[in-house]
Formats: structure tokens, sequence, C-alpha cells
């Protein structure tokens, strides 16, 4: 599709003789060409498709349209389109169906409130076709599968910078290693289990600490920011600072084996041994809620991003759904036969992933609770991680596999492959990068996986190159913002919808303390009327006549139907004597 | 083999030099910015519990009178200039900058009843106990020359007010009558009267300017058109007003102040039901006046509160008081629609903001952002109880709250022992008897 296109713009220019002038339009026309170029890569065809036509369109249709000051017709008249896919991306609300039975001051209300977020929406589409960055990809020639690429051939064929974010770390003597990357993507976290613990500022290499807690790791996971983590240790919960000094020893917390942060709501999730999901406020430094989820060990966790809602995954092939403010899962699905042994969420909160003993690998839709793909992987997955692009790892033994759009069409090869030195314990995506970290007996792979981060990262939310400044300063921002725990629900933006059972219940107290209905119809009331005629008697009289008129309403409405159900039989009796023949006068003799 | 990996170049993410702005490159995508609600709310919480934090609404005081102060009035072309009048008969024009008095004029003996500013600026007339109008110049005399009235009106009786025309040279004064006086004449062009003994205000409509209204002692609200020679219509209340204001906006609204506790806007065309009826207040209310903008009004009441409410609300929301304020008398919303001033028996003016939590001065461009983000954060969630509680929260001196919760029981009670829905109040509309 895209070389189709190509061949069509460069052909007018190839016959002729003398360039025209450049103007100003010609450079964005040529931009339009290179956007269609890419994104048609990233299989976005149909859109470039659509925007190329509504501009050729907008250059026929220039008739009767404003002209320039230097007299020339404006080639492009109008508002730049915008294409629908994009705008579907920054769509938040339903346009509202029916405002007829609103009052007007609402409706306006509604009204201003849905054009400025249409404006916001376009803005934002808008917005969307100028950033900077466009995503990574890998292509094979003919005939080659990209899973047979080398690590080692794509670290050849990239830059320098991007080639050197290939690299093993032999760490053979306390492994197997857990792993994290901060949220900014800059620092790794790598906890060995006989007790290995360092930090590293991994794209420069550089050691920040590195330390022996001479105890059983679990889990290793950074807090809000690469100034502190947390590391689940034998017997407590410990968290150190980035220079390796122990800050705390949390004792409340014990046998943790798995741990999730919840950077908005500052929260630590973490599941032990002893089968209880507890919470740490860590802006505060205290327990928000112990879960006893009485389904056992619990080894196996992942975060939903978008609603912050813990997964857990249980030894009877069950996958849970937990808030902390629930002491009963939200959810439990029954995914596998076998034990669940790793869960994913997508960053969209779409996709859940989840394989098993059964060595399945499923794919489901955790918004409306349904099963999309089931997978069969030979000798199962251990391990699974989602990146921000939807690029799935799944780690079989030694070998890390890579999917690419598993909840789609039906994927049989894997993306990318690699096999590390040893059996794989931990896999991370690095955020806004396209590294996958992976932990292993061996020590530490980091391996390139082309499209898996995302391009465009946004300052205010997480910045990877923010100065010391930045850094602070959105420290005290996030913690201005802290979400309270009591807002976790598996909506997040219920809290902006209308509570429609209040207003009934409000209502309804209101019924009470007034000791009437201020919305009820009022009750008839005669009109006065001359000449003797609003006597008590004459007015009880009119009274009677409209009195019970909803009841007799619907009186009515029963007898008429009672009615004509008995017509009906009536007529069917006739039928059916009509269908046997005339009667005659002995057949009352006929048994 | 094709292969592009992500690979940023910090030169495109840092600035350049020191001296230049950090850039901070954006990507709206939903995906990238998870619990934009929870976040709002929590944004929307924290900007209500600042407003609160920065809830300073009490500027500074005028003192210097001798005795209460009685009535004020804002300077029609100056807005740092104002004049009051005392219970002892003294003017005293201040000015608001520097808080400080500049002038001080022996106007009446007696109370000073009413003060008006005429629309040009140049001078003022009063009116006081001694059955006298005088009109000053706005100017304070030169050196060694006496402080004497331009002119002065003796007129047969007391006066209790004193309005002046928008445009015309024409002013109304009320006492046992209403009367419509020309500037050059001695004796009223025009006198109004209803059967009624005596007259607590008269006020010019500010966009139908021959238009008058007045509150009579007989509890009634009376119009008047100037150019007819008999009074309009009028509407009778279950108490007596005292003060009535137009609103500027919707001349055919008007409000007044009434000895019930409550104040009633009504519309001028349809005088059978008041369009609004504000309650909060615990005591009579003195005096009323409405922001330039015509979305609120300030009152004034005998219980030592002054309160702000929106137009078309029956609740206040915003309470003004202090432990020093006695009995506020007259109120007055700033022509810059920022402050408000109020009298009181105590013998002060107070200047308040308008806005409680308003910062006052020149805001720079980010504060402004910031402060207009966090009002509509605030607007947008003020329906949560968690936010609705903490943006209502007044902290009231304990008789007014014990007050309150008094009136709201014997309120429940009425509304208990009569349960049929019926309008808190009756008022009767009449046509003027001669057409």
């Amino acid at each position: 599709m895209a070389a189709t296109m190509e061949a069509s713009s460069v052909k007018p220019h190839v016959g002729k003789k003398k360039k025209p002038p450049k103007r100003y339009w010609d450079s964005s026309t040529e931009d339009n060409e290179q956007h269609t170029k890419k994104s048609s890569q990233d299989g976005e065809s149909d859109f470039n498709e659509e925007n190329v036509k509504e501009t050729q369109e907008s250059q026929n249709a220039d008739d009767g349209q404003a002209y320039s000051i230097s007299g020339s017709q404006d080639p492009f008249p109008g508002d730049a389109p915008i294409p629908e896919e994009k705008l579907k991306k920054f769509r938040r609300v339903e346009k509202s169906k029916g405002t007829s039975g609103l009052r007007s001051k609402l409706k306006e209300a509604i009204k201003r409130s849905e054009v400025e977020s249409e404006l916001a929406q376009k803005q934002a589409a808008r917005f969307d076709l100028l950033l900077p960055e466009d995503a990574g990809f890998l292509e094979g020639d003919e005939g080659e599968d990209t899973c047979t690429i080398s690590q080692d051939d794509i670290a050849d064929a990239v830059d320098i910078t991007s080639g050197a974010k290939y690299f093993n770390l032999h760490l053979s003597q306390f492994g197997p290693y857990r792993l994290d990357y901060s949220r900014a993507g800059r620092h790794l976290l790598l906890g060995g289990k006989q007790g290995h613990v360092t930090c590293i500022e991994w794209q420069t290499k550089n050691l920040m600490s590195e330390i022996n807690v001479m105890e059983t790791v679990n889990d290793v996971k950074w807090l809000h920011n690469e100034d502190m983590f947390a590391v689940a240790q034998k017997k407590w919960l410990h968290i150190y600072d980035s220079k390796g000094v122990e800050l705390h020893c949390i004792r409340k917390f014990n046998d943790v084996l798995r741990m999730q942060f919840l950077p908005y709501h500052f929260l630590l999730a973490t599941a032990s041994a002893t089968g209880f999901l507890q919470y740490l406020d860590v802006s505060v430094g205290k327990e928000v809620t112990a879960i006893n989820a009485k389904l056992g060990r619990l080894s196996v966790m992942t975060q939903n991003p978008q609603n912050a809602i813990i997964h857990l995954g249980h030894p009877n092939g069950i996958v849970s759904l937990w808030s902390p403010n629930q002491k009963e899962p939200l959810v439990k699905m029954l995914c596998h036969q076998g034990a669940v042994r790793s869960v994913a969420v997508d960053k969209t909160g779409t996709y859940m992933v989840t394989s098993g003993l059964d060595k399945k690998l499923k794919v489901y839709d955790i918004r409306a609770f349904q099963p999309l793909q089931s997978y069969f992987l030979p000798a199962g997955a251990s391990c699974l991680s989602l990146s921000h692009r939807g690029l799935l790892a799944a780690a079989t033994g030694d070998i890390v596999q890579v999917y690419r759009d598993v909840w789609g069409t039906p994927v049989t090869k894997p993306y990318m492959a690699h096999r590390v030195r040893g059996g794989v314990s931990g896999l991370t995506y690095c955020p806004h990068e396209d590294v996958l970290g992976v932990g292993h007996s061996g020590g530490f792979t980091s391996m390139i996986v082309p499209g898996a981060g995302e391009p465009n990262f946004d300052a205010m939310d997480v910045n990877p190159l923010g100065t010391q400044k930045q850094k602070r300063e959105w420290e005290v921002k996030a913690l201005l913002e802290k979400i309270q725990p009591e807002l976790i629900c598996l909506d997040p933006t219920q809290l902006g919808k209308v509570d429609r059972a209040s207003w009934q219940q409000r209502h309804e107290e209101r019924v009470k303390a007034l000791g009437y209905d201020p919305l009820a119809q009022d009750k008839f009331t005669p009109r006065m009327r001359k000449k003797g005629r609003s006597s008590s008697g004459a007015v009880e009289k009119r009274k009677k006549k409209v009195a019970h008129e909803d009841q007799r309403d619907v009186i009515r409405k029963t007898v008429e139907e009672k009615m004509e159900k008995e017509k009906e039989q009536k007529e069917k009796k006739v039928a059916a004597v009509g269908a046997k023949g005339q009667r005659s006068a002995l057949d009352r003799f006929k048994k | 083999m094709k292969v592009k990996v992500l690979s940023r170049n910090p030169d495109d993410y840092v600035r350049e030099t020191t001296r230049d702005i950090h850039r901070v490159p954006r990507n709206y995508d939903p995906t990238l910015h998870p619990f934009e609600v929870p976040r709002e709310y929590t944004r929307a919480l924290n900007a209500t519990k600042l407003e609160r934090v920065f809830a300073k609404p009490f500027v500074g005081s005028l003192d210097g009178h001798k005795d209460g102060i009685n009535c004020m009035a804002k300077h029609s072309k100056s807005l740092s200039t104002l004049l009051s009048g005392a219970c002892d008969g003294e003017v005293k024009l201040w000015n608001l900058t520097k808080r400080e008095c500049f002038r001080t004029v022996p106007a009446h003996e007696g109370f000073v009843r009413g003060i008006v500013s005429r629309f040009c600026g140049t001078s003022f007339f009063t009116v006081g106990d001694d059955k006298t109008i005088k009109q000053w110049k706005m100017e304070p005399p030169g050196y060694g020359e006496q402080e004497e009235p331009m002119s002065t009106i003796l007129g047969r009786a007391v006066f209790t007010g004193i309005d002046h025309h928008q445009t015309g040279e024409t002013f109304a004064t009320c006492g046992q009558t209403v009367d419509i006086w020309d500037e050059q004449r001695t004796s009223p062009i025009r006198s109004f009267s209803w059967g009624v003994d005596s007259f607590s205000c008269v006020r010019y409509n500010p966009v139908e300017t021959e238009l008058l209204a007045s509150c009579a002692s007989d509890r009634s609200i009376v119009l008047y058109d100037m150019r007819e020679a008999t009074p309009l219509k009028k509407v009778i209340m279950k108490l007596r007003s005292n003060t009535l204001c137009w609103n500027p906006m919707e001349a055919y609204y008007l409000t007044c102040s009434c000895e019930d506790y409550n104040l009633y806007t009504y519309d001028m065309r349809v005088l059978d039901q008041p369009v609004t009826v504000h309650m909060d207040h615990v005591s009579a209310v003195l005096d009323v006046d409405y922001s330039p903008t015509g979305r609120e009004f300030v009152s004034a009441s005998f219980d030592k509160t002054i309160r702000i409410f929106p137009k078309d609300s029956g609740h206040s929301r915003e309470v003004y008081h202090t432990k020093r304020m006695q009995h506020v008398i007259c109120v007055r919303w700033s022509a810059d629609n920022k402050y408000i001033l109020s009298g009181s028996d105590e013998m002060n003016i107070r200047l308040w903001k308008a806005n409680a939590s308003e910062k006052l001065g020149v805001l720079t461009p980010r504060e402004r952002m910031t402060r207009d983000y966090n009002q509509k954060l605030r607007e947008k969630f003020q329906h949560h109880p968690q936010v609705r509680r903490i943006a209502r929260h007044r902290h009231l001196p304990h008789d007014i709250y014990k007050q309150r919760r008094e009136l709201r029981e014997m309120k429940d009670a009425r509304r208990r022992k009569y349960v049929q829905p019926s309008f808190p109040f009756s008022c009767h509309c009449f046509p003027c008897p001669s057409g």
C-alpha cells in the first residue's frame, strides 16, 4: 500500500524539467508523505488513505474560498482535517443522546461542556500528529523470520547507543535474579535470590550501590522514584535508599513473595507466603489494609495500571482481582486447569494474559471478563510481561519469546526469541525504551525489542531526562495529588459520573423531611362557581368526577384487555368447531 | 533486515543553556495519564481546602467617626472615595487606598439620614434629622474658607432617605412622602403618597431611569414613575422592609431587606410573588447592595454579620463577622466588584474582600492560570459531598449559630404542623387606585 502511494507521489517530479518555486505548503505535503510512510509501516494504512484523500479533495474544492494576501488561492482552505482514528483515541465520553426532558439551564450546561470537550479532543488529536518520535520496528528480508534474527545482529545494525542496550551481566553466584526498572526507565534494580541487591543506572552502566543482605531475597521494587527501593527478604520487608542504606524494616509485612507499587496512590502492595495481601502507604509509612486471600501461597501478582486493581494468581487456577477497600475479591476468574504461573495486564487495562501449569497461554478481556484467545505453549510460560505498545514477552525455561498482538488474530510465530544463560526468573520491559530486562539464574540480560516502548513520553507525568530540580518538583506535586486508597475501584471514571441511585434516595429523604412530595401532581381543587353552584355538596360531586382518575385509567385498560382476550378465545372456539363441521343435535350423545 | 530502535538524542529534550527555559515534551495519550478523574478530584479537594485556608476577607477598617455610621455612599466617578454619614450629623470623606479621612463636614444636627453622590461626582447631597437637604461640593474648601453647603433646602418634615437621578438634574427624597426635587428649586416638583405615614428608603431604577421604588412603614413596597402624578403599584408584605436595591444588570429585579430576617427579590413586572426568598440572617436585615455585575448582593444585618448572596440562591455563599463589629447599619459593594464596605454601630467602616480567598495585587500569568484552573476544578466537583462539606463550612459566633438552629427548629415545627405545601408567607399586590 505504502509503496504504491510513494510511486504516485514521486512520478510528476520525474517528468518535469523545471521545478516551480518552493512554497510553504510543499514542505507540508512532503511531511504528509513521510508521515504516511512511517505510519503505514506501523500498520495503520487505512488512516493514511483517508488523510491523502482528504488533502486531495481539499485541493480540488477550493473555489469560493478565502484568498491569501499575495492574491493566490489558499490550496488548503479551512482547518486541517483530523483523522477519525486519532479523534477516537482521545474520546472520553459519548455524546449525550437526548436532552429533551431536561431543564433548559442544564441543557445549556451540557451543550457547553460538550463543545469544550470536543475542542479539547480535536486539539489533542491535532497535537498527536506533531509528536517528534516514532516507534521502533523490526522487519525481516524476503522469507526471513524476525524471530531468527539474533540480538547480536540487531545490536550491530543499529547505532552505537542503541546497540549498547544489549548486554549481559554474568552473575552466576547469587542468582536467579528478580529485577525492576524505575518509572522513568533510567535505573535498574536487581535482586538475587541469595541476597545480592544492586542498583544500576543501566544506560551509562553506572553502579549506584551494591549490597548483600545475607538473606533470601524474594522480590525487589523501586518506590515512587529512584531514591528508595523495597526488598522482600526472607522474613521481613525492608526499605533501602539508593546508596544501599537500610531505612526501614517493616515487621508488619512478613514472608513477602511478590510486590507491586501503585505510583499514583503511593501504595506498595505485597503478597505473602501466608496468603495475605497487604497495602503499605509509603508516603506516611502506614499499613492501609491487610487482606487474607484464603487461597494459599501468593506467588503470582500483577497490577492493572489503569485502575490500580491487584491481580493475584492462585494454585487452583483462579485469578482474583483485589482492591484495598474490600475483604473479598472483586472478581474471581477460573483461568487455568492447573496452577496459575504468571499474569500480565496491558497498559490500557483492557487485556489480561495468563499462563498456567496446563501449558496454556490465555488472553482475557478484563472489561467484559471474557476469554479472547487461548494458545498452547509446549513448555509453558513461567514469566510474562507486556510492553507499553502491547508486545508480550513470555519466558519458557531459558528462552524468552516476544509475541506481537496476541489478542487480535491468533499468533503462530513469535516476533522475537532469545536464549539466556539460565532459567528465567524475572521479566520486565523498560518503560519508554525498546528494551526487555531478563533476570535469570546466570545473571541479567538486557534485550533489544524494537517497537516495545512508547516513543513519546510526557514530561508532566514522568520525565526520564528531567533535571534534579524538576524531579524534586515532580515529587512534591505527585505527593499533593496522591489518590486516596478508598478511590480504587474497577472503573476509575465512576467518580466523575452522576450517582443516580443516590438521587432517588435523596428524593425519598426530601419527601420524608417535607412530609409531602414536592414533585407530585397537585390535588384537584374545584373552581369557585357562583350562583350557589359551589355548595359543599356540589363541590364534592365535582371532586368525585375526577377522583381516582389515574386508577380508572388502569382499570379501564385491564378490562379492555380482558375483553379482548375473551373475544379471541371465543373466536378460537368457534373456529375450532367450524373446522370440525356443522354441529348436529346428536353430537351431545357422542363420547 | 530493517530495524529501528528508539534512541533519543538528549539534545532534543534538554535545554541548550542554563538561561533557557526547560523543555517539557507532552503527549496527551490517555493511556499515559491514568486515573484522570481521581487525580482531578484530589486536586479539586486540595484547591477547596486551600481556598478555605486563604479565606482572609478583612482588609482594613476606617475609624474616625464619633458616632455610629448611619449611611454610606460610593463616589460616582472615583473608585477610591467613600462618603459616610454618622449619627452625630458628621459626614466624612475617605480615601480608600490610603485608608484615611481627608475631609470632615459637620453637616446636620442629629442623624445624617441619607447621603448620595451626584452622577457627575462634583457634589453630593445629604439629608438629616434637622429637616434639611444640603448640597456640598466634593472638593474641600480652600484655606481659610468656611465649610459651607452649596445650597440648603428646608423641608416640612424629617427626610429619611435620598437618591439622585442617573443623568438628570432631579433627585428624590423620602420622609412622610416621596418627593421629587429639581436641583434648581426649593420646593418639590412632585410628591407621592399612598395613604402612608412614612417611607424609609427610595431608590431610582438604574436602567429605566424615571422609575423609583420605595419602602414604606406600612410594610409595603411602592413603585413610582416620575413622569406620572400617581404611584404605579405596591406590594404589601408581612413585615416592614428597611431598604431596597435594584439589580443593576437586570433592572426589573429589586431586592428588599426585610425585618423578618429575610431578603426578598421581586420581579417588578410580577409583584404577586417574590422570585426568591433569601434566608440565613438571624435578625432584621438593615441594608442591601448589589454588586456592579448584578450576580450577587451583600446584606447587612442587626445580627452583627454581613452576608453575600448569589442573586438567585436562597442561601448565602459567605458570611463575614468579627468580634468587634456591632450591628451593621449600612453596606456597599465597591464599583470595581472587588470590595465590600460595611458601616456599623461601633463607629467603624470596614473594608472586606468580596471574594474571601482572592489574592490582592498583580498576578503573574502562572498564578492566574493556577487560579483559573483551581476555580474550574472546584466548580466541576462542587457537588461531591467531601468537597461541598469543606467549601460550605463557615465559622459562626456561638449565639448566631444557636439562633440559626433555633430558627430552623421553629421552621421545621411549623412545617410539620401544616403539612400542606404552602408558600412561607403571603403578600397582596394592589394596582394603583387611580389606574
